[in-house]
């Protein structure tokens, strides 16, 4: 059997060619990419044989694949997933058991080198990986196998990326993320509790239509969705600037949708596109409901101090407390002190000048 | 290192003796970092927690703007400023080198810290006579500016390259990398909040301790960092 391209596939789904290159136009569009783009990945889609996906799941909550299966675009959904299911995604393929099992070696076997692992949640690593069992065995096996032939791996969510909730203090699994346990292949970070649907699609599209991997930043997020912060594209920062905030949820300033900051938004320290792209078909995102950003893309987000403080607790002094508490209290120590030395120094200073004075001294 | 020790400098402390410490650059450098720095601590708590909300229309206003406008070229006055004094470590006189280092492996230095302690605690009765920074000053110059100092730069304008975004220098230059180190924006928020503490604490005991020594020591501070010159008394 030789081996079919995408754009096979996609007629094979029933997906017309005019809805094809509306898929194309689309893809360039939502890469940012210019309008001539159009025909060249029409071109690659057409010419190109199908890169398989296959998509594990390690200890994860499943709310990347639901937001991926609500990918706003009904065609971009249809064509990726359609692309995907073929292969293996353990949730959302009709095969099961052994049989499903199987799909991964026939992969591995058929495209040694030349297939993408997208591997949602992450692996624990203690008690030899016993808390995440995948088909019989410990999770970490499977994924090390997967990805030994892997030609790239993309890091589904913030469990994958970063860890997650479940690798929060203490983290009694020891959940870890994927980039800690392979380091041999291009990985690509797509963090977000779960990540914007259009930026999954987008991001699986941009690999297999063109065959190399997005732009990415230090930390291995694709540049185009994770280069700026909520705060930098945030529809409320005209507030933020003039100094407009909420100070209570059922204030005056909440009703007229004044900036979050004050209540806790982590949308400045945020990297994710959530203020452009937004959720559900660009219908709203959290901070456009009223609700701060809580920073679900970064890095142990989960253990960071209170979702509502803009000053945030830190544990490193060993009892719960924030920067500007610990600052004030050593300041007025120092502060009292201060006087008490100084009060000290000037009775000393009397004695000894009255000392002196007696000794008739210099 | 050229901090020369205590005994070559013996001759030149005699009571009604002045000695031009300072130079011109040093002290003007002193007086707009006290300047800077003040602006930072205020603006920099007014940034994390910022004061009430002013009424009218958000076009209207641009309190916040001004308020992180006035921290960040506080914040490039001190940068800049910071260069220059390293500059000036090179081309200036001898004691233009000395916040720059510690002279960690002086035994005398050692032993004038212990003196200068003892001298903070009552037990000595009289202090001992500088040129340059006492041991115990030196010491908190060093981790305050030196150190602190530089940490508050490279963590500032990590977070100002944040905002600048890639392309700009300071992206370039700090956020890149620093953030990362630190793990994510938020830590580098809170470990920049922290060490401003550590300076605003740094200010007090130093305005406290030049008055004092400007009183009660052998030496003038507060004009010698006006004039250059240091007179000594007994
Ligand atoms: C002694 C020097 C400094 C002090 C005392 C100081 C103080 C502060 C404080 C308390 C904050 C609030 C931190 C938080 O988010 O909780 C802050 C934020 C910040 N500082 Fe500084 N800072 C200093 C130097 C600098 C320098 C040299 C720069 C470089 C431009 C800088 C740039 C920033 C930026 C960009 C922010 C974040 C502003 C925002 O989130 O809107 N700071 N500073
Ligand atoms: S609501 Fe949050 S992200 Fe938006 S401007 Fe305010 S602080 Fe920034």
């Amino acid at each position: 059997m030789s081996v079919e391209t995408f754009y096979e596939v996609m007629r094979r789904q029933g997906i017309s060619r005019r809805s094809f290159l509306k898929f194309c136009s689309l893809t360039a569009a939502s890469l940012g990419l210019s309008p001539t783009m159009a025909p060249k990945i029409a071109h690659a889609m057409e010419t190109k044989p199908r890169t398989p996906v296959i998509w594990l799941h390690g200890l994860e909550c499943t709310c990347c694949s639901e937001s991926f299966i609500r990918s706003a675009h009904p065609l971009a959904k249809d064509v990726v997933l359609s692309m995907l299911s073929l292969d293996y995604d353990d949730t959302l393929m009709a095969a099961a058991g052994h049989q499903a099992e199987a799909i991964i070696e026939q992969v591995k076997t058929k495209y040694k080198g030349n297939y993408i692992l997208a591997v949602e949640g992450n692996p624990p690593l203690n008690e030899d990986g016993m808390f995440c069992i995948h088909g019989g065995r410990p999770f970490v096996e499977v994924l090390k196998e997967t990805a030994a032939d892997a030609k790239a791996i993309i890091s589904w969510g913030s469990c994958a990326s970063w860890g997650c909730v479940q690798a929060a203090k203490p983290n009694p699994t020891r959940a870890t993320p994927v980039h800690k346990v392979i380091t041999d292949k291009p990985i690509i970070k797509v963090p977000g509790c779960p990540p914007i649907a259009e930026v999954m699609t987008a991001v699986v599209t941009y690999m297999l239509t063109f065959d190399r991997i997005p732009e990415l930043d230090r930390q291995g997020r694709p540049k185009m969705f994770y280069g700026q912060r909520i705060h930098d594209k945030c529809y409320r920062r005209p507030h933020f600037d003039a100094g407009q905030f909420v100070e209570e949820w059922d204030d005056e300033a909440a009703r007229k949708g004044f900036c979050l900051y004050k209540m806790g938004c982590k949308g400045p320290t945020t990297y994710n596109a959530c203020s452009t792209v937004r959720w559900n078909g660009g219908v709203s995102f959290p901070i456009q409901s009223g609700h701060g950003c809580i920073g679900c893309s970064e890095d142990g987000f989960w253990d960071k101090g209170g979702f509502y403080d803009r000053v945030t607790d830190i544990k490193e002094f060993g009892v719960e407390s924030n920067a500007d508490r610990v600052g004030g209290t050593v300041a007025g120590i120092a502060g009292a002190a201060v006087a008490a030395h100084a009060a000290v120094s000037a009775l000393n200073k009397a004695r000894n000048d009255k000392n002196d004075q007696n000794k008739g001294d210099k | 290192m050229s901090v020369k020790s205590q005994d070559d400098e013996s001759a030149i402390t005699a009571a009604g003796n002045t000695v031009y410490v300072y130079e011109a650059p040093v002290r003007i450098w002193h007086w707009l970092n006290a300047l800077s720095i003040v602006v930072m601590a205020v603006t920099g708590y007014l940034i994390a927690s910022p004061l009430p909300s002013v009424a009218g229309e958000a076009s209207d206003n641009f309190l916040m703007g001004y308020i992180r406008f006035a921290h960040f070229a506080a914040g490039y006055v001190f940068a800049i400023g910071m260069l220059l004094r390293l500059y000036w470590a090179f081309v200036g006189n001898h004691h233009a080198r000395q916040l720059f280092m510690l002279p960690v492996t002086d035994k005398n230095w050692w032993a004038g810290l212990v003196q200068e302690m003892r001298w903070y605690l009552f037990i000595e009765k009289y202090p001992k006579k500088y040129v340059g920074h006492n041991p115990l000053g030196h010491l908190f110059m060093f981790f305050a500016i030196t150190l602190g100092g530089t940490f508050m730069i490279a963590t500032g304008f990590a977070l100002y390259g944040e905002g600048a975004q890639e392309g700009h220098w300071s992206h370039t230059l700090f956020t890149g990398w620093l953030i990362p180190l630190f793990g994510q924006s938020q830590d580098v928020h809170t470990w920049h909040h922290m060490v401003a503490w550590g300076i605003v604490l740094f200010m007090i005991l130093h305005i406290y301790t030049a008055i004092r020594e400007d009183i009660l020591s052998r030496q003038t501070m507060i004009s010698a960092m006006i004039s250059g010159q240091r007179t000594f008394r007994e």
